[in-house]
């Protein structure tokens, strides 16, 4: 018999400021964080929220997962210095795309210019992909599991899969989980505009006929994931429940996804079945809907092939429409706005649709936020992460 | 040319360093202790760093496990670069 996992806190950094309420309300009412063709988080400014030494011992993305982590914990009424649990039962699970970029591309133009003489000693525990994960439990004290996850723009679903199973199966009683991302750097910003992955035009319009790639963003957030009957023993509000998830992999191109969305469709059957339910009781898909070309079809094949008659019942809506692709963090940022979506019945909007592609027929819910219909029922959602290297997350949510 | 290396001159250095690592400049003198200031072996690293570049003299290994406050540090280089 699995545990069930209840979401107690979230907290967020993302181009549309900082905080959770306010990713998911400027989203809601149709803000776009986006800017001169990137999402960059601009309302963040680390010192408002972190000493200089704090600050000058993490990389950007750390930064994100360190401020995202206390409004995630103060919500989940975590007294940091008396943990609601044995720390040891507490674990950390943490992604990214590419961890630390930003201070690479730093201590390697040193390099060059000055000699490795000048290269920053911190400059590999600050570059880390689970740079985050070590100080997030070092931050709060966590002496459970902690580990990265990298698996590109998947990893913070992967994240959040990997926090929930731990719980389910009793190896954690809670678990930190989440993603971040900082890669709007010189080298990386060039690399994906290289790989015709970019949009030229700056435009991030998931699922419309004009759509040409995505807009590159940045930001991070933290869930806070607890036993439900642990978190309902100590007077906790949960937010959410996971009921599950289901992961597959592509096996196919290193950067494109399949055609048919085979893979992508397998992970969201899984996700149904780990979670006990049936297409007809999702209410809301939260797409990955990056606006490349490859993507926001093969991802149309696929929720049409899993869900069946229901797809074209239900909203489908995507968070990068506002934000941009925030890579490894997409997945956990784009659940926190869910979460709370969920909570108040609403579909946010996919900003910018306004042409129709022929074959990508779903409800993406253009411009505009819009009511969920549940009729009283639960208010249940899919989440979906897919990354170069054909790895496909759908996580699988209901409202409390 | 590293610059010339008299007490005063890497006390003025490491006092001046300090301060990026998050030490409260009132905080400092010879007799603070890196552990009271909170400087951890990874500060120690890159103040290392600073005074390499400055006097060509390093704080590595041994010697930074032995030194514990900022007078040992300055006495260190001193005596390193006679």
């Amino acid at each position: 018999m699995k545990r069930e996992v209840v979401v107690t806190g979230i907290g967020a950094v993302s181009p549309l400021g900082v905080g959770a309420n306010t990713l998911y309300e400027r989203w809601r009412d149709g803000s776009s964080g986006i800017e001169n063709g990137e999402g960059a988080a601009t309302e963040f400014d680390p010192t408002d929220h972190l000493s200089v030494k704090e600050a000058r011992r993490s990389d950007r993305f750390v930064q994100f997962a360190m401020v995202a982590g206390d409004e995630a914990l103060a919500q989940a009424g975590w007294d940091r210095d008396e943990l609601p649990y044995d720390s040891t039962s507490i674990g950390c699970v943490y992604g990214t795309g590419i961890g630390g970029i930003g201070t690479l591309e730093r201590g390697k133009e040193l390099l060059i210019e000055h000699g490795e003489k000048k290269v920053p000693p911190l400059s590999v525990p600050l570059m880390m992909s689970n740079a985050a994960a070590g100080m997030l439990a070092m931050r709060y004290g966590l002496h459970g599991d902690s580990f990265g996850t990298v698996s590109a723009c998947a990893a913070s679903l992967h994240a959040i899969a990997q926090a929930t199973r731990m719980i389910q199966y009793g190896d954690a009683d809670a678990v930190i989980t989440g993603g971040a991302e900082a890669a709007l750097t010189p080298l990386s910003k060039a690399a994906f505009a290289r790989l015709e992955a970019v949009s030229p035009r700056g435009i991030s319009q998931p699922f419309d006929a004009r759509r040409d790639g995505f807009v590159m963003g940045e930001g991070g957030a933290v869930l806070v994931l607890e036993d439900a009957e642990k978190a309902a023993e100590r007077g906790a509000t949960p937010l959410a429940k996971i009921l599950g998830f289901g992961a597959t992999s592509d096996a196919h191109h290193l950067t494109a996804p399949h055609p048919e969305g085979t893979g992508a469709a397998g992970a969201i059957r899984k996700a149904l079945r780990d979670s006990g339910i049936e297409p007809g009781q999702v209410a809301y898909v939260n797409a990955h809907g990056t606006s490349t070309p490859l993507n926001d079809r093969a991802e149309t094949k696929a929720i049409k092939d899993a869900l069946g008659d229901r797809a074209m019942q239900i909203p489908v809506s995507s968070t990068k429409s506002a934000i941009g692709h925030l890579l490894g963090a997409a997945g956990a940022v784009e659940t926190t706005a869910t979460i709370l979506a969920l909570r108040e019945r609403i579909a946010p909007p996919t900003l910018n649709w306004e042409e129709r592609e022929e074959g990508m027929d779903l409800d993406y819910v253009p411009g505009k936020s819009k009511p969920l219909e549940i009729n009283g029922g639960p208010a249940i959602a899919l989440t979906n992460a897919f990354g170069f290297g054909g790895h496909n997350v759908v996580v699988c949510l209901e409202a409390l | 040319m590293p610059a010339t290396i008299t007490s005063d001159a890497v006390e003025k250095t490491i006092l001046e360093a300090l301060p990026q690592f998050g030490v409260e400049e009132s905080e400092i003198s010879r007799d603070s202790t890196f552990e009271d200031l909170d400087i951890d072996s990874l500060d120690l690293t890159e103040l290392s760093q600073i005074i390499e570049e400055e006097y060509g003299v390093t704080i590595k290994g041994d010697d930074a496990r032995k030194i514990k406050t900022v007078g040992d540090a300055i006495d260190l280089v001193v005596s390193k670069a006679g």
